[in-house]
């Protein structure tokens, strides 16, 4: 399918860009008070875009609007109805909670922003090097920002602690690599685990994975739609998602304190196993080196230099390095669309009809691919060091991390891995446990206990830890539409002065 | 081995006792999706056969699609249907339910047509039984006694370990599986666990299985001179409908999707109910008896247990014909959300799916009936979620375990059962615990 050059220039930055040279950052959740003024605000913003800068700017205003902030601003039903459903109905829907674990103190109704009642309509999203922020913020805001929006809760705030996050560990080590070029084919089963994904699962109008085009709202040409792209496979149809995506938006509280007191009390109190218990739990050390060895060879999407990606589990089929319920291991398993890779067409066919390998955990999990996103949170709160941790040192004041990433598809993406990995206490063959670092130790019906974890042994017998407490709380969340500048001027302008003409 | 097997009655509902009915059902569980297993009208947990079942109301929205083929919209009755799969014999296990739960069902069966109150309740749901086309099994003999009978192993076994950890602590495997192999023998001998002994297949089952292992490819093979002659033909009827058969994956009204969600993931295992009307004409009627005769001969006879093609997540399927084949009903249990339920077809036996759903009217565009497809994922997704039913009522005898865990379970057992174990076995045994 041919769908043209990517204009980098009608790309919001975030989608290309992490700003981590911008060490400053806060995230407005806000709702809309005077639409006029609303209106005039995100037309004149000067949202930064994809395009690559020489020298790189040193600031950076990113928007995204929520499924109530799109009818709050005019969008029509008929529009906001070709977005996806789980945008729609929101994260805070009570079958999606109960789908992604989001029960007793993880729930909605508990949250400080997102819940019933208090979902926010945008978020504006502030970056900027120390010297140049605070003049930033207030001339991005101008003079008539307090008529027209209202802060939803205290704006996100978030604390630069060097690439480390709260529990003391190098934070987003791993990320996908957007194939922007869009050169690796996507049709073809691939029997190696690859890093490389293809575009449309981050940009929405573009192919993704299956080498299809994600569903987004596709409307009829006229005086308002005029400006959007067309649509790559229906020319007549203007893209009022093309170049944009979901954000997901999760406010993660992380207990420091509890998580290093128990790695210690699981240790006998001796410093260096606590270390190694806590980077089994995450499968990595604080350092962010994997347990799992290195791969000898090369993975695609994985540049040489990254040496602390520059690996799968394949040679670690026991859990024996790194447990099969560690962290990274249940965030991305790193395999492929096959359980070994099958050497030759007859193979595959017996795969396929279920004579494959036929060991327990052979073929238990989906193929990665289809199943990635792009990280782009940052961490909030003061640091605290594990030591600190221990003595009662330091601040007790929230910390944690404001967790964001971007897919084109929250279901198939950010759910799944949530829902399916994260949450799961059935996670690769494993019972009674689920993700040592957000898991919430709920009990299912006929699972009693989930606050287990298992630390496989190559030839032993495994050994498990029980009791595990919650150690982060979701304080708030909710799922937006990034758009892309040409969608941007859009919803600035729908409403104004006539409807938008829903597609027919 | 105690061969597993099922049963589904199908009645019209009397249209002004439809609302009843539903009350009824509701009343069967503590919340939407969560059935109480002891409840007044059909309790349960008291057949200790069975495995999995369910009442639903088989309210096909789609009913007329029909309309693409320029077909008149035919009216269908509004069914009710009672399903189930357990151990032993359909037969014997009707009239046990009719035993035990007469009064409720009794109750719920008044809302349907021609049921009255000295209506014989045996003899009328063998009547309206609907057998099943083709229908799969995660693990053939695999019993309700002996799921939960390795279920209470593996908590002896883990509560032992957990007791006397340094024991076993740093000791090779084939040590480890010895003591635990005395540890449980011990358990057996002092009554405090119970392993049963597999029971002898029934006779009459073993030979209805031969007969059909071998009778069915023989029946192929007497047709086959037909068969190679109609071929081309088929083919080329296939391909030409294939290419014209419209497509009907609008996105799913979000009031339906978000009433299914309700009842959903509420145990690590969830219903799947499916219905649809199949393309008209002989060719989709052959294709869908064709493939689903497949299905069905290769899960009675080949497919090896917990797989079925690459999927571990189905406990038990089955696909149902409806009004004199117009229509079709699937019905599964399977295990995770139905996101990954979905992902995992597509992915992994994307072929499977095209081959029996792709007889259904709108279902996206196949390339020789097993391409494409279900691999448009969006459209795929829509046309699902779309032909999905509510699942009113819905029982399973082991919440919590999935097939998976019960593959694990059973594994435990069998190599503990064994006197000799080599070195590679006992590595694999122990890194199930």
């Amino acid at each position: 399918m041919k769908t043209g050059e990517l204009d980098y220039a009608d790309v919001q930055g975030l989608v290309r860009y992490g700003y981590g040279r911008m060490k400053k950052a806060r995230y407005e959740l806000l709702r809309v008070k005077d639409l006029a003024a609303a209106r005039a605000w995100l037309r004149t913003a000067k949202i930064n875009s994809a395009v690559a800068m020489e020298p790189p700017p040193k600031t950076a205003l990113q928007v995204a609007f929520t499924a109530p902030g799109l009818r709050k601003l005019g969008i029509h039903d008929d529009v906001i109805a070709g977005f996806s459903h789980e945008f729609r109905s929101g994260m805070a829907a009570e079958s999606r909670a109960r789908q992604l674990g989001d029960v007793k103190d993880n729930a909605p109704e508990n949250w400080e922003w997102g819940g019933f009642g208090k979902e926010p309509h945008l978020v504006v999203m502030f970056f900027g090097e120390a010297e140049c922020y605070s003049d930033f913020v207030e001339k991005s805001k101008g003079a008539a920002w307090h008529d027209a929006f209202e802060l939803l809760s205290e704006p996100l705030r978030t604390t630069d602690l060097d690439g480390i996050e709260p529990f003391g560990f190098a934070d987003g080590v791993s990320q996908p690599q957007i194939d922007w070029e869009q050169q690796q084919a996507t049709t073809h089963a691939q029997f190696n685990y690859t890093n490389l994904a293809a575009l449309g699962e981050f940009l929405l109008g573009y192919p993704n994975e299956y080498g299809k085009l994600t569903e987004r709202p596709l409307l009829d040409s006229d005086d308002a739609s005029k400006h959007l792209l067309n649509a790559v496979e229906v020319p007549r149809k203007k893209d009022l998602g093309r170049n944009g995506t979901y954000l997901v938006m999760r406010q993660l509280e992380q207990d420091v304190r509890k998580f290093w007191k128990y790695s210690y009390e699981q240790s006998g109190g001796d410093h260096d196993e606590a270390e190694k218990l806590a980077a089994a739990l995450v499968g990595r050390t604080r350092d962010g080196e994997p347990l799992a060895a290195v791969s000898h060879q090369s993975i695609p999407g994985v540049e040489e230099k990254e040496t602390h990606n520059q690996f799968t589990f394949d040679q670690d089929p026991a859990g024996g390095r790194c447990p099969f319920g560690a962290h990274i291991r249940r965030a991305n398993p790193r395999n492929s669309d096959y359980p070994g890779p099958p050497s030759n067409l007859l193979k595959k066919l017996l795969i396929m009809i279920g004579f494959g390998p036929r060991g327990f955990r052979d073929d238990l999990m989906s193929s990665v691919r289809f199943h990635r996103i792009l990280r782009r949170g940052r961490e909030y709160g003061s640091g605290l060091k594990p030591e600190d941790a221990l003595t009662g040192m330091g601040a007790d004041t929230p910390r944690g991390i404001h967790f964001i990433c971007l897919n084109a598809n929250i279901s198939r993406q950010f759910e799944f891995i949530q829902n399916a990995w994260m949450a799961s206490s059935k996670f690769s063959g494993l019972s009674d446990e689920s993700d040592p670092l957000v898991g919430t130790r709920q009990p299912i019906p006929g699972c009693p206990v989930t606050g287990n974890f298992t630390l496989q042994s190559d030839g032993g017998l495994r050994r498990r830890l029980t009791g595990m407490q919650q150690f982060v709380t979701l304080r708030g969340g909710a799922y937006f539409f990034l758009p892309s500048l040409r969608a941007l001027r859009f919803i600035a302008d729908a409403g104004v002065d006539r409807d938008v003409r829903p597609p027919s | 081995m105690t061969p597993q097997s099922n049963f589904m009655v199908l009645a019209p509902i009397q249209p002004e006792r439809e609302n009843e009915l539903r009350r009824l059902l509701a009343s069967m569980n503590d919340a939407p999706g969560r059935v109480n297993p002891n409840n007044a009208l059909v309790p349960f947990a008291i057949f200790e056969m069975l495995h999995f079942a369910r009442l639903l109301i088989l309210d096909d929205k789609t009913s007329g699609d029909a309309r693409v083929y320029g077909l008149p919209p035919r009216k269908f009755p509004l069914y009710l249907a009672f399903l189930g799969d357990m151990d032993g014999e359909e037969e014997g296990f009707l009239e046990d339910l009719a035993r035990r739960a007469s009064t409720g069902l009794r109750a719920i069966f008044s809302c349907c047509e021609g049921f009255t109150t000295d209506t014989d309740l045996v003899e009328w749901m063998k009547r309206h039984r609907s057998p099943s086309i083709a229908n799969y099994v995660n693990c053939r003999g695999r019993t309700v006694r002996q799921v939960r009978e390795e279920a209470a192993l593996l908590h002896v076994l883990e509560a032992h370990l957990a007791a006397n950890t340094h024991e076993f602590h740093g000791l090779p495997p084939r040590e480890i599986h010895e003591k635990l192999g005395r540890f449980i023998d011990a358990e057996k001998s002092a009554g405090r666990l119970v392993l049963s002994d597999e029971e002898p297949a029934p006779l009459g089952w073993s030979i209805r299985k031969a007969l059909h292992l071998i009778g069915v490819p023989l029946l192929v093979l007497l047709a086959s001179p037909l068969l190679i002659v109609a071929a081309p033909f088929y083919l080329f009827f296939l391909r030409q409908q294939e290419k014209s058969d419209p497509e009907l994956c609008p996105p799913v009204d979000q009031a339906y999707s978000d009433e299914l969600a309700l009842s959903e993931d509420h145990d690590v295992t969830n219903p799947f109910s499916a219905m649809g009307s199949l393309k008209p004409g002989l060719v989709r009627l052959l294709t869908t008896s064709g493939v689903l005769g497949t299905v069905n001969y290769a899960a009675r006879h080949f497919v090896r247990a917990g797989r079925l093609g690459r999927i571990r997540t189905i406990h038990f399927a089955r696909w149902v014909f409806l009004d004199d084949k117009k229509r079709m009903v699937f019905f599964s249990n399977y295990d995770g959300s139905v996101e990954s339920y979905m992902d995992d077809f597509i992915n992994k036996t994307g072929f499977g799916l095209n081959a029996s759903f792709s007889n259904g009217i709108g279902y996206p565009r196949t390339n020789w009936l097993v391409m494409d497809g279900c691999a448009d994922e969006r459209k795929y997704k829509e046309f699902l979620r779309r032909h999905t039913l509510p699942t009113q009522v819905w029982y399973k005898a082991y919440p919590g375990l999935t097939a998976v865990d019960l593959e694990r379970n059973t594994r435990i057992r069998l190599g503990l059962e064994l006197a000799s174990i080599s070195e590679k076995e006992a590595r694999e045994w122990v890194s199930l615990l």
